[in-house]
């Protein structure tokens, strides 16, 4: 989860990393709708991995992984339709998220269902943890509040500065450059 | 004109690795060098200019509820909808399985210097997000088309900035923490800022 972790060690599924995080509240969805993926996908194409000819394996992949995220995405327009209208598009690009098919690809392939669930259990919350904290910190300072509760107000703080740049992608890029940088010196990673 | 518009707002305003995040993995992985960036950014250009339009034709005459009734009248309550991912990635793979096998034989050269990009483009984001996007946007096919092009130029353009900047940064001192993916997401920032000058621009 953190030595290897998918966002800051691997530089994968960076794109919905970034898209959602502007709340906490899409951004718990999508990171429980990511874990449930990369779980179910590991373990389907772990039971088959003897079966898939080396060729045509991505092709394979991507059809079990296009049918859970249709799956997942059905589930939300039925369950929470406002949900769904605010992750829009970013739900079916869970299909083309780098970690599901990076995981896939590099670990389900060659091991046994077991491991590949923890796996992907690991690989899913270490994607979690990093965007709940860059949504943590963009609804902190880019909206001033947590789960849409307007904290700064209720600690009597009225004239709190929202930061607009927050708001907006690049407030993403650079409370995750810095994330990465601080996750980094206490790991020790240096890349060359 | 509009047709136009549509390209130059994929192109700055809604570029595909600023606005949307899009893409994302390949434009931090492959940026280390300017000539690998231009050749996945070409390719990219390339198979984003046919999927989309390609994905239009199949969104408006399969997949749209009601679509079918050019087959017959009474398909008309069939709601395909429900088959979008799978059908866009199966066109999409496929699609760039055929751009990889008509520039192989048209020019062996740009077949070389793409050589890994091209079947890694089949997961960029980027592709799969423009024909999602082009989906809620209620775009005719010549504006898909477009915003197909659009899209993969300013793709292109991010990816090349970006290595450009990179090379030179290898002389810089950063700090070790900071060193790879850190300062290129800090650099991204910055782009991006320079981007949003863009806001607002119509031919």
């Amino acid at each position: 989860m953190s030595d290897d972790n998918p966002i800051t060690i691997q530089v994968l599924g960076i794109c919905s990393a970034l898209a959602v995080t502007v709340k906490l509240e899409p951004t718990l969805v999508m990171s429980i709708a990511v874990v449930f993926v990369i779980v179910f996908a590991n373990l389907i194409i772990s039971l088959m991995r003897n079966l898939i000819p080396g060729r045509i394996r991505i092709i394979v992949q991507l059809a079990v992984v296009a049918t859970l995220v249709t799956l997942v995405s059905e589930f939300l327009k039925a369950y929470s339709y406002d949900m769904y209208k605010v992750l829009g598009a970013y739900v079916g690009l869970i299909i083309t998220n780098c970690i599901v098919m990076g995981r896939l690809e590099a670990f389900a392939m060659a091991n046994k269902p077991y491991d590949s669930i923890l796996d992907g259990l690991g690989s899913g919350f270490g994607y979690a943890w990093i965007i709940l904290t860059v949504a943590f910190f963009r609804e902190l300072l880019g909206s001033g509040s947590i789960f849409d509760f307007k904290i700064f107000e209720a600690i009597g703080w009225t004239t709190f500065p929202t930061n607009g740049l927050m708001v907006d992608s690049i407030g993403a890029f650079v409370v995750l450059g810095i994330l990465i940088w601080i996750q980094r010196s206490k790991s020790g990673y240096v890349e060359h | 004109m509009e047709v136009f518009n549509i390209a130059l707002r994929g192109i700055f305003i809604d570029n595909m690795i600023f606005a949307y995040y899009l893409g994302m993995c390949s434009f931090l992985a492959v940026s280390k060098k300017v000539e690998t960036a231009f050749g996945l950014g070409l390719a990219v250009v390339f198979v984003l200019t046919l999927t989309v339009p390609v994905n239009w034709l199949l969104q408006e005459y399969v997949l749209k509820e009601g679509a079918l009734t050019w087959i017959d009248g009474s398909f008309e309550s069939i709601d395909l909808t429900f088959l979008q991912f799978i059908m866009f990635i199966a066109v999409i793979a496929s699609m760039v399985q055929l751009v990889e096998m008509i520039i192989e034989k048209l020019s062996p050269a740009l077949y070389g210097s793409l050589g890994i990009f091209l079947p890694l483009i089949a997961v960029n984001c980027a592709i799969l997000g423009s024909s999602l996007f082009m989906v809620q946007k209620d775009y005719n096919i010549i504006e898909a088309a477009s915003y197909g092009f659009g899209s993969g130029f300013g793709f292109f353009l991010a990816i090349i900035a970006l290595a450009a900047i990179r090379e030179k940064l290898k002389y810089s001192m950063v700090p070790s923490g900071l060193k790879g993916l850190g300062i290129t997401m800090l650099i991204t920032g910055l782009m991006g800022l320079a981007f949003k000058a863009f806001i607002g621009i119509a031919l």
